[in-house]
């Protein structure tokens, strides 16, 4: 069924072509100014965080009053929601006007859009005048998303890291290893869990553990089968089958999500949590939902860390804004408002060293909050693993440990 | 005129329906054009048989849906046997419209803080009586046998039936029939049971059914409340459809399939117990017990029903002081400052959603009352059902889990160029309120004793001033019952409206929902509170505008 699923993928990326030539260009920047005044930009994105919208709020006020560009919020539980609207408007026949002009996305709903030639398909974002300030080489994750490419197709919005949190008034010293965790949760069985896989944090906590105990790591970022997951896992799944029974409820129930997830911590039933916005602790503490006391540290072999992006759809209605808002969104200016933990604390995917005093000051000043490491503290960046890895992770976890009677 | 209502509704509603089973179906069957699905076939279900724990999924779904049905129905029964007339059900009247309007995800969250090992009632005796300083890792929400979701579900549908039944009761004359049973010697409840509830039930089966539908395929307070390993089918769906995978979606729309097969086993599982139920009454009454000493049963029935109303009043008490909360730790009983912060961040830009909010509510409720009526109305005048009987076809919104039937409603949306225009979100809205309306409306209308009717024929009135004169002023309780339900149902509405609405018109439920994601406590108080607004408007005039122009009308109170 794969297989000719995906022949037909390709037949229907080649069908989406025609549409390209009347796209906006950006390397003719001031003609996309001239088309974006005016018009309005649906800014699909997660609604979840106050902090989060008032931030887009801003950027949206900006371009309005700067390019004439009307920018419009809509709030979204999840991702997935927006990849449907989408698939119901190529389902529909759409090929312009359609109800998205960006998205905020990463990693496997990318892809699938991308497969699906549901993107707008040219390099545009690398083509964004604002683009040059993004650091490619420091960061290489803007240019592969989940290892697949991005040629362009996304433009690099803010970076994510796995970084794992406790209250130090509680632990003193977590453990900093996948080896050591399992030892300290035998010790104190029930302090820990993880999000239910396939909930993206939760995934990606499977991830970070299988870079540790994969015999061979480097398989990870390449597609797999049957035998070399196999062989890559059976650590894995030796050291899962250890750690289940001692986890929160036994593993008998898990927390959603992160959010979940923090408030277990709140409420004192866990001693650690993770997320992947490294300001999220000092967020938390900010907004009372945390205490004080608590603290970040990642794995000393490192955490996985990605990129997420803003995307147009390939019928989106007002490319030439949403390239306007998008284009924005990497300005200096709105990257280090961004990162700024009073705002939202999301790290930037630009180049600092490299940017012009006066930008370069801008995130020099900036205080990133008593629970936020700061960037050269934030360990080594373990690559996201190719998404058939992912795939099949999720689906053995859910027989594993998702079914336990 | 009038003969048209019927067909017309059929028309203007059949289309989306069809549209979204279509969309719900085909893709079952391996067919999906857009994301490489061109031949009809059965891989979708043999993948679909191959996730595990798929049997214990639904048989969850199942099990949940009619157990929560069962006790909630039991409950309401015996309160309303035990206790009719008396002030205390006077009391418990007041209380519906809070109870409804709290939406069910918010009770959830509210009872999962209440029972959770760090929840409040752990709180009032830890530690200085427990011990416990951290919380003990039991498992009590989330549980494997999904008691604390029954428990979620079982308070927010009782404030339903109690509803459906108090716009029924006026017209049954349970007064008149209390008096009967109770000169031939019955107790309160035997007697209620025996002379009453046959009468009573017949009105309210088909919100009984929307219950045990609701039940097997809710999804947000099975998120919140329900067993994780695995879920019940409904939330399993959910994900499937969610998965970044478009090839799920086949799988997905699979287990629609297979989840609209199990609602419709706990249909039919029901109609074989109102059958066996039938029987155990006629071996009861051939007994002769009066039944005389129901004091216990009273008393069960009166603790039943206050500790349900308790767990949705302190629960929305609780997030409404987790919305004002500053730091609120474990194992403090109260926070430890309080703070108007989420509020002042989350209240400006909530006009324009609250006024969309209003304008689709009004608009969908009342075309779906109005429908409605039109439709029964026909059906009275003419004596004939067919076209009535088609209506039921209209009822598959609401057993066809949401996300997999607005596939093909937002395809052909989309396709007419419709989405994003306020009069197809109306539309939209009617597709799942017309449902809740109808059946909130259809039993107590049939029910109508027409010999008011004959009477005023015999005067020399025409059919037209009976129905405006007659038997809708009698009817009206029913009638804006069932359109504040109406009302609810489109305010709660938010996946259709995000996407037939394509972002252009955010109501208090979307901008609610999307806030509610972050998952802080504070945020989900806060937005809880908003959402219950204006449905509690809406049920308090339902219950209000009769109360008023009645006041006088001793024969008019649900009470009589």
């Amino acid at each position: 069924m794969l297989k000719t699923l995906s022949a037909s993928l390709i037949m229907l990326a080649a069908a989406a072509l025609p549409a390209y030539a009347a796209d906006p260009d950006p390397k003719n920047w001031d003609a996309v100014l001239a088309e974006a005044e005016g018009q309005t930009v649906y800014f699909h994105a997660w609604g979840g965080e106050t902090r989060i919208n008032d931030y887009i709020a801003w950027a949206g006020r900006t371009v309005k009053e700067r390019h004439g560009v009307r920018v419009v919020h809509v709030k979204v539980t999840d991702t997935a929601g927006v990849v449907s609207k989408i698939l119901a408007e190529k389902a529909a026949g759409r090929e312009a006007g359609g109800a998205v002009d960006l998205v905020w996305i990463n990693g496997e709903n990318f892809v699938a859009l991308k497969d699906a030639g549901m993107l707008l398909d040219r390099p545009w974002a690398s083509e964004l005048p604002n683009y040059r300030f993004v650091d490619e080489t420091g960061k290489p994750t803007v240019l592969t998303d989940f290892t697949v490419p991005v040629d362009g197709r996304e433009a690099p919005w803010g970076m994510a890291k796995l970084v794992f949190f406790h209250d130090t008034a509680v632990l003193a010293d977590p453990p900093k290893s996948a080896a050591a965790l399992l030892d300290w949760a035998k010790a104190n069985p029930g302090r820990f869990t993880y999000p239910q896989p396939p909930d993206f944090v939760g995934s990606s906590f499977l991830k970070q553990v299988l870079y540790e105990l994969a015999p061979d790591p480097a398989v990870l970022t390449r597609p797999t089968d049957d035998e070399t997951f196999k062989k890559a896992t059976t650590q894995f799944f030796a050291y899962l089958d250890d750690l289940t029974p001692h986890l929160w409820r036994q593993g008998r129930a898990y927390p959603q999500n992160y959010g979940s997830m923090r408030q277990l911590l709140a409420d004192s039933e866990v001693d650690i949590t993770f997320a992947f916005n490294p300001a999220d602790a000092s967020n938390a503490i900010a907004n009372n939902e945390l205490p004080d006391t608590v603290r970040s540290y990642v794995f000393d072999a490192g955490t996985i860390a990605n990129s997420h992006f803003l995307a147009i759809p390939f019928n989106a209605n007002a490319k030439a804004g949403a390239m306007v808002l998008a284009d924005f969104m990497m300005s200096p200016e709105a990257q280090a408002r961004k990162q700024d933990p009073n705002v939202w604390g999301d790290p930037t995917v630009l180049d600092v060293a490299a940017l012009a005093g006066d930008d370069r000051k801008r995130f020099e000043a900036l205080d990133l909050g008593i629970a936020t490491l700061p960037p050269e503290k934030l360990g080594l960046a373990l690559l996201e693993p190719h998404t058939s890895w992912l795939k099949r992770l999720e689906i053995e976890w859910a027989r594993r440990y998702g079914v336990n009677q | 005129m009038l003969r048209l209502v019927p067909a017309g509704a059929f028309l203007v509603l059949i289309g989306p329906v069809l549209a979204g089973l279509l969309g719900a179906a085909l893709p079952a069957f391996g067919y999906l054009p857009a994301i490489g699905g061109k031949n009809l076939s059965l891989g979708p279900f043999g993948d679909l048989a191959a996730m595990p724990g798929l049997l214990r999924s639904c048989g969850l779904s199942l099990a949940i849906g009619l157990i929560t049905t069962v006790i909630s129905y039991a409950i309401v029964v015996l309160f309303i046997a035990g206790w009719r007339g008396t002030r205390l059900f006077g009391a418990m009247e007041r209380l519906v419209s809070p109870l409804l309007s709290v939406p069910h995800a918010a009770a959830a969250f509210g009872l999962a803080f209440l029972i959770a090992p760090s929840g409040f009632l752990v709180r009032l005796v830890s530690p200085w009586l427990t011990g416990w300083d951290r919380p003990p890792d039991f498992l009590i929400v989330n549980d494997s046998l999904g008691l604390a979701m029954m428990a979620g579900l079982i308070v927010k549908e009782i404030p339903f039936l109690l509803l459906v039944s108090l716009a029924a009761l006026p017209q049954i004359r349970a007064a008149q029939f209390g008096h009967v049973t109770a000169s031939l010697g019955y107790g309160r409840i035997a007697g209620f049971v025996f002379g009453v509830l046959p009468a009573l039930y017949r009105q309210i089966r088909l919100p009984v059914f929307a219950v045990l539908a609701y039940a097997t395929s809710v999804v947000d307070v099975a998120l919140i409340l329900g067993p994780t390993t695995p879920p019940p089918l409904a939330v399993r769906v959910l994900q499937w459809q969610a998965d970044p995978d478009l090839a799920m979606r086949f799988v997905a729309a699979a287990g629609a399939l297979l989840q609209l097969a199990v609602t419709g086993l706990g249909l039919l599982v029901w109609v074989f117990g109102e059958k066996a139920t039938a029987r155990l009454c006629a071996v009861l009454y051939a007994t002769g017990r009066r039944g005389k000493d129901d004091k216990v049963w009273r008393r069960l029935a009166v603790t039943l029903m206050s500790a349900s109303a308790f767990i949705v009043l302190a629960g929305i008490a609780l997030l409404a002081l987790w919305s004002i909360a500053g730091l609120w730790r474990y194992p403090d009983l109260l926070p430890d400052s309080l703070t108007l912060g989420v509020w002042m961040r989350s209240l400006p830009g909530l006009t324009s959603p609250l006024i969309n909010a209003v304008v689709i509510g009004i608009s969908s409720s009342l075309a779906a009352t109005a429908i409605a009526l039109g439709a029964l109305e026909y059906e009275a005048r003419a004596g004939v059902t067919p076209t009535i009987r088609a209506l039921v076809a209209l009822y598959l919104p609401l057993l066809v889990p949401q996300i997999a039937f607005l596939l093909g409603l937002n395809v052909v949306f989309t396709w007419a160029y419709l989405d994003g225009r306020l009069v197809a979100l109306v539309l939209v809205h009617l597709v799942f309120v017309f449902p809740y309306v109808l059946l909130s409306l259809a039993d107590p209308w049939r029910a109508w004793d027409r010999r008011y009717g004959l009477m005023a024929r015999a005067l020399r009135h025409g059919p037209d001033a009976v129905f405006w004169r007659i038997r809708l002023p009698m009817l009206l309780r029913p009638v804006l019952t069932a359109a504040a339900v109406g009302f609810a149902v489109s305010i709660g509405l938010y996946l259709p409206t995000l996407m037939i609405g394509a972002g252009r018109w955010p109501t208090i439920t979307t901008e609610a929902v999307a806030l509610a994601a972050g998952g802080d406590r504070r945020v989900i108080g806060a937005t809880a509170l908003l959402q219950a607004l204006l449905p509690f408007a809406g049920f308090a005039l339902a219950l209000g505008i009769p109360a008023l122009l009645f006041r006088d009308r001793r024969a008019m109170r649900p009470a009589a």
